[in-house]
């Protein structure tokens, strides 16, 4: 692993680890959110810890994309309780949780397109970076110290997660796979204690795959705890120290991987009802959800769903 | 010597030597004729240009649409011509008095309509320039339909720009005087601080909210907040574009305020290329140059301004000089190092 | 009192057959049609040009205006398909603000072409066509050019028909979204457009024949304000296109009842405001209003709560 010595914390002006940091970061507690009649999360109970992997899964409507929504503060959840390093955050704007320190990237690359690689990333660094338009306007000694701390942060973590290519191309001439990098990049550069991703293997192939892991077990190194959704039931296997199984919108099992895959409730719920056939109300319910993709889209055709929801699901969210 | 080539021929070089020379231009034409039309021309296109700017930075950095800039432009216009003519203060008094006249406005159109689509706010603020329109129509303070006359040029002590300058031999007189101030004002607040502005934390969030709102957000961008900045910080610069422009014409009536002007503002920062500097500079000199140029042949100028609109919006969507546009030798060398493989097929491979 | 209201209810019918169209599409695409209001001037003119081009239409008399409407509407609803076609259909995918825009440079293409046709000045209205007009009105429906009072107040009987038009209309219209095979694919569009297209609905014929029944309304709607009012101009749609879509807003914009309740509820706050704070201001409380409802309820009256997001 061959990073430059730059230490990122001692860049930013609130260091992160000057607030002591729970055990417990984030207590999800009897979450619930229902669209129209269609019960998305229904009394959702989980934890997670300090630098810990845990992977969220479930059949395809389940509900994990509309918890993450809930926890992140996209979705305002009917009832139930979240508290993240003992605070409740319902009812908290997205952008204040980030603030507090929870980082999340989307199921569909939501990267800023019309922006260079470099201002994505250095857009994370948006909550932590103290700067006055007012600096900016006159370009004071202030305005170019914090700029430049910011480009170097912006580097860091674009070094961090492998991005080699030209930091200031836009993002939209770059592959896939070298977006989903900038989006995590992007991601972390704000200072995350926990950073959720939501799918993050999807339209990866097999080398990236490998990368994606490496890079995941040296986020959690820097003891940021790492969430994520994922369908690739080896990546989950391999990575997560614990896995919680979500269905119809409650979790139906949480452990180690080895007692999940062992566990008959998990079985029943991939098999009984079949992975690919959609449970009768889980495609309404996947309907009336813009993250989760549809139609029940295998993970290898991520491409198509993720134009197509971009469109489609953002404009519902508006 | 080497290394200044190599300077001017980058992306940033160029935009630079552009910039020189359009100073130099700028600043020469006094020298090339002081025929009094030109100059009270070329100083309404810099004001445009300033107005232009200013509603780039509320549609091409911020993503929102506002269909009633005019008024804004109005605001300022009224608020320095009434404080100069029925209260006797000097031009450069009433500048505070017009910033906080336009944040006011701002906050009270902006503050409610910003929380919701972005749709909303192109029709509340359409609805607002008619507002404005109609209260300076009705108001006895604002001159009603014949509006304010008399409204003095910038004045400091006892001396104002009228009183003309002699430098070096030269005689300056008042409307030179006004060209110059005018184009300082312009570039200073319009051609290097809103790029910087732009370029900042505050236009990074601009623009974040503006490419994806959901993901603007999730990176701790209150997008709520950095709308209504980008917004306030649009109306201020139309207010001051609408000062400058009050002192220039001396006269302003609520027929110089109408949709007409707010739409061809728009269409300076559409066609030129939103969020670019450059096209929407261009873009500026366009609307106010071409109806004046093309007198003759372009009688029916709103006719072919939509008509441009409409082509420009299906056929090049990013403007004449997009903002994202690389130039050309520069492009090659980008291209080199991306793999060019489009995402799809790398997906099928999996 | 009773005067103020009808007044009111009057204009207000006008309001809500534009906000119709407005409310219609953008239940179905989001997309605010600035040409909206265009197409009902647009709808106008040409009704002009029919009283005045077809040979012997003035000796219809009312007739002639039931013609002409049918002609106007019918062109209209062309018209709003083709700028369908053209102008929006090519940016579907495209960002909203791009969309916005070409719809403001549409709208710029209609008034100022309209204007380059027929030039700049207000037009009068045929003879021939004027509601207002006794000679136009048959032996036995002479009331139709006369006052008529009701419950204290009066109409003119011209105005009466017409707003029994409108509401004729409307009630077509209310049937057709709510009992046709058409009209619930028009409704599934706008509930969901990928899951409609997976339904094997056709997506792209279903949105032109929501911009043909808009525009064909607001087209109708043009004649009728020709009719009555005996002067048309390039620019009227804009002001009535804008105060429609305030009234689609009151309502509860994508919603169709929400549309005509919200143009009868501007027709009669104008109407009241009109009446306690002068003509002059008159433009102006449509706006406020349109500020006031979005604070306070930007849903509207009718609109249904959107699932919260922030």
């Amino acid at each position: 692993m061959s990073l430059p010595m730059i230490d990122p914390s001692a860049l930013l002006t609130t260091h992160p680890e000057a607030v002591p940091r729970p055990e417990t970061l984030l207590e999800v507690k009897n979450l619930r959110l229902a669209f129209g009649g269609v019960v998305a999360v229904d009394g959702l109970n989980m934890n997670v810890h300090r630098g810990e992997i845990v992977s969220v899964i479930g059949p395809n409507g389940a509900g994990k994309t509309s918890a993450f929504n809930c926890i992140t503060g996209f979705y305002r959840p009917d009832s139930g309780e979240i508290a993240f390093m003992g605070k409740s955050i319902i009812r908290t704007r997205p952008s204040k949780i980030t603030r507090m320190g929870m980082a999340r990237t989307f199921q569909n690359l939501r990267l800023f397109s019309d922006m260079s690689i470099l201002d994505n990333v250095r857009t994370g660094a948006h909550a932590h970076l103290r700067q006055h338009w007012f600096d900016a306007f006159l370009h004071t000694p202030a305005y170019r110290k914090t700029e430049r701390a910011c480009e170097e942060d912006a580097r860091y973590w674009l070094d961090f997660v492998g991005f080699t290519g030209d930091t200031l191309l836009y993002v939209t001439q770059l592959p896939y796979g070298e977006q989903r990098r900038v989006e995590i990049a992007r991601a972390l550069a704000t200072n995350p204690k926990l950073l959720l991703l939501d799918e993050p293997a999807a339209g990866l192939n097999h080398t990236e795959k490998r990368g994606l892991v490496d890079l995941i077990r040296r986020v959690r190194d820097l003891d940021i705890a790492v969430v994520l959704i994922e369908h690739d039931m080896g990546l989950v296997m391999d990575i997560s120290e614990r896995i919680i199984v979500l269905n119809y919108g409650k979790e139906i099992a949480d452990g180690a991987p080895d007692d999940i895959r062992a566990n008959p409730l998990v079985i029943e719920a991939y098999l009984g009802a079949g992975d690919d056939e959609e449970p009768a109300d889980g495609a309404d319910q996947a309907s009336a959800d813009p993250g989760q993709p549809l139609p029940p889209a295998p993970p290898s055709l991520p491409e198509a769903s993720a134009t197509a929801d971009r469109s489609d699901g953002g404009e519902a969210r508006r | 010597m080497e290394s200044l080539k190599t300077y001017f021929s980058g992306q940033r070089g160029v935009y630079h030597g552009i910039a020189i020379a359009v100073v130099v231009a700028v600043f020469a034409l006094p020298f090339i004729t002081i025929d009094a039309y030109t100059i009270q021309l070329a100083t309404q296109a810099l004001i445009y240009v300033l107005l232009a700017l200013g509603l780039n930075v509320v549609v091409g950095y911020a993503g929102l649409l506002d269909l009633g800039y005019v008024a804004f432009y109005a605001v300022g216009a009224y608020t320095s011509g009434i404080l100069t003519t029925r209260l006797g203060w000097p031009m450069w008094a009433t500048i505070p008095a017009v910033v906080a006249a336009c944040v006011l406005a701002g906050v009270v159109i902006g503050g409610p309509t910003l929380r919701l689509r972005s749709d909303y706010l192109a029709i509340v603020t359409l609805g607002f320039g008619e507002i404005i329109r109609v209260t300076a129509q009705n108001l006895s303070i604002t001159g009603g339909p014949s509006g304010i006359f008399g409204i003095p040029t910038w004045s400091f002590g006892s001396w104002s720009f009228n009183d003309g300058l002699t430098v070096g031999g030269l005689f300056f007189n008042g409307k030179i005087l006004l060209y110059y101030f005018v184009a300082i004002v312009v570039m200073v607040l319009g051609l290097i601080g809103i790029p910087r502005l732009a370029n900042g934390r505050l236009g990074r969030a601009w623009r974040a909210v503006r490419d994806d709102e959901d993901a603007a957000e999730a990176m701790g961008v209150n997008t709520y907040t950095t709308k209504i900045t980008a917004y306030i910080i649009g109306a201020v610069w139309a207010g001051l574009a609408g000062q400058l422009n009050a002192s220039l014409i001396t006269t302003i009536s609520p027929t110089s305020f109408q949709f007409l002007q707010s739409a061809l503002v728009l269409m300076a920062v559409v066609i030129g290329g939103m969020g670019s500097v450059p096209g929407v500079v261009l873009g500026a000199l366009f609307i106010t140059l071409a109806p004046e140029l093309l007198r003759d042949v372009w009688e029916n100028r709103s006719l072919m301004f939509g008509i441009l609109l409409l082509a420009v919006m299906l056929f090049r969507p990013k403007g004449l000089w997009p903002a994202t546009s690389i130039l050309p030798w520069s492009r090659d060398k980008h291209r080199a190092k991306v793999d060019t493989k489009p995402a799809q097929a790398r997906a099928e491979e999996v | 009192m009773t005067q103020i209201i009808l007044n009111g209810l009057f204009v207000g019918s006008f309001y809500a057959l534009i906000a119709l169209g407005y409310s219609m599409v953008y239940g179905i695409i989001k997309l605010l049609n600035f040409a909206h209001g265009d197409i009902f001037m647009f709808g106008a003119y040409i009704g002009m040009t029919c009283l005045t081009v077809i040979p012997g239409i003035g000796s219809l008399g009312i007739g002639a205006i039931a013609i002409v409407l049918l002609i106007s509407a019918l062109l209209t609803g062309a018209t709003g398909v083709l700028i369908e076609t053209l102008a929006y259909r090519p940016l579907r995918s495209a960002p909203r603000l791009s969309v916005l825009i070409t719809a403001v440079g549409m709208s710029f293409l209609l008034e100022y072409g309209v204007r380059q046709i027929w030039g700049p000045d207000p037009q009068p209205w045929p003879q021939a066509g004027r509601l207002t007009e006794a000679a136009n009105w048959p032996a036995g429906l002479q009331w139709g050019a006369q006052r008529i009072d009701i419950l204290g107040g009066s109409l003119t009987g011209a105005q009466l028909v017409l707003m029994a038009l409108a509401v004729v209309l409307m009630a077509v219209l209310a049937l057709y979204i709510g009992k046709t095979r058409e009209g619930r694919a028009m409704r599934a569009i706008a509930l969901d457009k990928r899951a409609a297209t997976l339904m094997g609905i056709n997506v792209n014929a279903t949105i032109s024949r929501v911009f043909f029944i808009g525009s064909a309304l607001a087209g109708v709607a043009g004649v009728m304000h020709g009719a009555y009012y005996s002067s048309i101009t390039f620019l009227m749609g804009f002001l009535l296109g804008l105060k429609a879509f305030t009234a689609a807003v009151i309502g509860g914009i994508g919603n169709l009842y929400g549309a005509m309740l919200g143009g009868l509820t501007l027709g009669l706050l104008e109407a009241f405001g009109t009446a306690w704070f002068g003509g002059e201001w008159k433009d102006v409380f449509a706006f406020v209003f349109l500020i006031a409802f979005l604070t306070l309820r930007p849903t509207g009256i009718l609109g249904e709560r959107v699932v919260e997001r922030m």
